[in-house]
């Protein structure tokens, strides 16, 4: 969702390589990027200005450390200020200690209220076991009380309305409703209105004057302009909001509003919306989103949810595989399928560390994984446990068994290789480091609370990473497809170099063509 | 109130904070400088010009330079002619030449297509043509019930069908509707999606080709409602739906807050499309159509 602001800090990093130290001079291209990437995620101006200010002052206030490249002093300085910008950690909705919890939503017009409101209202049912009732008191819109309805009705959670009552009356009564029902908690969705709209803004007022909300949040489109910071304290200065609700975040929106909203209003960001989905809502980290701003990646997610998808005795078995060097296509093949659980490969690649800026150029295609599946699954176990018997005729057997051209077998088999001779030198290196709960403890400490982890490099998170994943890397060039993916997966100890090799431009222009002839709409929002 | 006098009217949270703006910075006779035309950058950067903004400053320095600028009102002239050039060219009022002409209208979520779609029938339908509406926003719930209110509204037909339907299908029905029932004017309106969905925007490809296969050369337009509030993704909307669908002219919403609308500067100096329609509140009848000029003096004129 930031790739391009990614990409604009990296080539603002790159100015900075190679130089030893930080100084007055060499800091300002570097600083000029950063402010106008900013500007161009629509950063509040005057916000940007102070942004780069800061960061001067404490990229050069910071004393050189032995070892650390000055653009990694630098990357680390304004990794620092935007955590400190979008922070803090760990805000929560807060609920009421006795009785009803009230939740207002407001914001403009199709910023996204209503699907927040049923987004809401599942996760504060599925995730925190709480009872919902979602309120529809937007009687502006034609048919918002129906399309709360239906929400409901696929959810399965409860809406109150009143035909021909205004807003605040309903919202009034419903907390009442709530009450008697014994529901816990009561989330209003008020009427998108503009914060110039007098008689409007009156209304909303009155309607947290008479349920007096635990929470009231901005929703807010990130894709909003220098328009945002207008609203939002105009909303604030009638409302005092509690948190805001950045919606729309799956497009490409460089999202500056998750920087300015919270600088101006103080409030903190509560939640993302990410999706059409009603399970698409995720709760808002700054300190991975400043990582995933600057391309670091989401690695303690991606640490976070392997452990949850992957037991540890998977995980030990394949890294002795490697350690050993008896890896075959059926290890291969159980690696490729454990980075699978672990979500759709768009997702996967995107919390890895300087994947952020990759991910508009490679075009991630699952369905490429399913292919590459099904030559392994049309492999006998013993061809798995032995590539090298795999002659003409049997590689011919296994294309027509997997309906693909017999070259893609020997791209296989080309990255098969390639991963085999990497791992071997990883473990010369001693880089893969062991992957127990030990090393992933290590892992995580890597990625301190205050965001060292650019200094880090590459090192034992990285290794463990390769290591869980296979290790390897540079896998040859022409390898097929979907193996592209997991070659940048692979980058093990070099992740942080940037990835954009020729090869993998090729082929995923060639993917994005297939794709085209293989659109089915079926797949559609299901 | 002609045209000139309704927009200023409308966009005024956005004249005053720029006309207003300029004003302060001569106030009390100050001289032109490099620290005034930083100022003037951040006051244009703020009505979401982006890149623009930095362009029409620095070439207001370059007349500086060259003594041509004196004071305001220089500054003002200059502004403003920097401006119109660099804005999109309008088009008028939208007149139907084929019978029917089918306009496809697109956006992101939220944009505010079907209350545009609904501000348009209303206006065509006053202008004498017969109007349709087709819903073809099967996606969101009740999107067709919000449709089917605001035709009742205007008295306009509609065609609908149920929810998860095919989209495609629907579109193909307004059409064929309208072959036979003699309109003028058929509207489609599609469910909103994020541009970088590759899926959904085949899914609007495909309507499009259903579309041209009922009637040849349809859809005659393909319109992209903008937020006006959205700020430099707009342009990467506009792009990437002009990629996948040939969008052939802008509607800009919600111009009646405090938003400027300034990204459309940068969608002309990107894309070249032009602008329609301009919707300035939310009821029926707020819809306007473009006049360039009109718009940056709406903008600059002060008082």
């Amino acid at each position: 969702m930031f790739e391009t602001l990614t990409q604009r800090l990296t080539s603002a990093f790159g100015s900075l390589r190679g130089q030893r130290e930080l100084t007055a001079e060499n800091i300002e291209d570097g600083l000029r990027a950063v402010r106008t990437a900013l500007l161009e995620a629509d950063v509040e101006f005057k916000l940007a200005r102070d942004f780069t200010d800061r960061v001067k002052e404490r990229a050069l206030g910071q004393e050189v450390v032995a070892g650390v490249d000055p653009s990694q002093q630098f990357v680390h300085a304004v990794h620092q200020e935007l955590v400190e910008m979008m922070g803090p950690e760990g805000a929560t909705l807060s609920f009421a200690k006795k009785g009803p919890t009230v939740v207002l939503l407001a914001g403009l017009q199709g910023a996204g209220k209503t699907t927040t409101c049923a987004k809401l209202a599942r996760h504060l049912r599925d995730k925190m076991g709480r009872k919902p009732l979602m309120v529809a008191a937007d009687i502006k819109r034609p048919a918002a009380v129906e399309q709360l309805r239906v929400l409901g009705r696929q959810l399965d959670i409860p809406v109150f309305h009143l035909e021909g009552r205004s807003a605040p009356e309903v919202c009034a009564a419903a907390v009442a409703h709530a009450r008697e029902q014994g529901l816990d908690t009561v989330l209003l969705d008020t009427a998108g209105r503009l914060h110039v709209d007098e008689e409007m803004m009156a209304e909303v007022a009155e309607i947290a004057g008479r349920t007096s909300p635990d929470d009231t949040l901005l929703v807010c489109d990130a894709m909003t302009g220098q328009d945002a910071v207008r609203s939002a304290q105009a909303f604030h200065e009638r409302l005092e909001l509690t948190g805001v609700v950045l919606t729309k975040m799956d497009g490409d929106a460089r999202g500056g509003a998750a920087v300015s909203l919270k600088a101006i209003t103080g409030c903190p960001i509560l939640f993302t919306g990410v999706g059409e989905k009603l399970g698409d809502l995720d709760v808002f980290h700054p300190e991975r989103m400043a990582g995933r701003i600057l391309g670091m990646g989401d690695v303690v997610g991606l640490v976070e949810e392997a452990h949850e998808k992957i037991s540890e005795k998977e995980a030990e078995q394949a890294y002795q595989k490697m350690v050993l060097g008896s890896f075959t296509l059926e290890d291969m093949l159980a690696q490729i399928r454990m980075i699978r659980k672990l979500g759709p490969m768009k997702k996967v690649l995107g919390m890895m560390p300087g994947m952020g800026g990759m991910l508009d150029k490679v075009d991630v295609d699952d369905r490429q994984m399913n292919r590459l599946e099904a030559l392994f699954t049309s492999m006998t176990p013993k061809e798995r446990l032995h590539p090298e018997m795999l002659d003409m005729s049997r590689r011919r057997r296994i294309a027509r068994g997997a309906g693909q051209d017999v070259s893609a077998v020997g791209d296989l088999l080309k990255s098969y290789k390639g991963m085999k001779k990497m791992m071997k030198q990883m473990n010369k290196l001693g880089l893969g480091a062991k992957l127990g709960a030990k090393a992933k403890r290590a892992a995580l400490s890597d990625m301190s609370a205050d965001g060292e982890v650019a200094a880090a490099g590459g090192g034992g998170l990285f290794g463990s990473l390769g290591g869980l994943f296979g290790g390897g890397g540079g896998a040859p060039a022409g390898a097929p497809g979907g193996m592209e993916g997991l070659e940048g997966m692979l980058g093990g100890p070099g992740a942080a170099r940037p990835m954009g090799s020729s090869a993998t431009r090729k082929s995923s222009n060639k993917r994005k063509d297939k794709k085209k002839r293989k659109k089915s709409r079926r797949g559609r929002r299901k | 109130m002609g045209l000139f006098d309704r927009l200023k009217a409308r966009l005024g949270k956005t004249r005053a904070a720029l006309s207003d703006g300029i004003s302060a910075l001569f106030r009390g006779g100050r001289p032109m400088d490099a620290a005034l035309l930083g100022e003037l950058e951040e006051l244009l950067y703020n009505a979401d010009l982006g890149l623009v903004a930095t362009e029409v400053v620095e070439e207001l320095a370059r007349k500086h330079k060259r003594g041509e600028l004196k004071g305001e009102e220089d500054v003002r002239a200059a502004l403003r002619e920097g401006l119109l050039e660099r804005l999109p060219s309008g088009g008028g009022e939208f007149t139907p030449e084929a019978k029917p002409t089918v306009l496809l209208i697109v956006g992101v979520n939220g944009s505010g297509k079907t209350t545009s779609i609904a501000k348009l029938a209303n206006r065509f339908r006053e202008a004498g043509s017969k109007v349709l509406v087709g819903a073809c926003d099967t996606f969101r719930a009740a999107a067709a019930d919000q449709l089917e209110i605001w035709a009742g509204r205007s008295g306009v037909d509609i065609v609908r069908r149920q929810e998860g339907a095919d989209p495609a299908a629907v579109a193909f029905e307004a059409v064929e509707a309208a072959a036979s029932g003699g309109h003028d004017v058929v509207l489609l309106d599609t469910a909103g999606r994020l541009h970088t969905q590759k899926n959904l925007m085949e899914e609007l490809k495909k309507i499009q080709r259903v579309v041209g296969r009922k009637i040849e050369g349809a859809p005659h337009e393909v319109w992209l409602v903008l937020d006006g509030t959205n700020g430099q993704n707009a342009i990467q909307q506009a792009r990437l739906f002009t990629a996948a669908v040939e969008v052939t002219g802008l509607v800009i919403t919600k111009l009646d807050g405090t938003a400027r609308g300034g990204a459309l500067f940068g969608i002309e100096r990107e894309l070249g499309l032009p602008v329609r329609y301009l919707g300035t509140g939310e009821s029926q009848e707020l819809i306007e159509p473009f006049a360039a000029e009109a718009f940056v003096d709406a903008i600059l004129s002060a008082g």
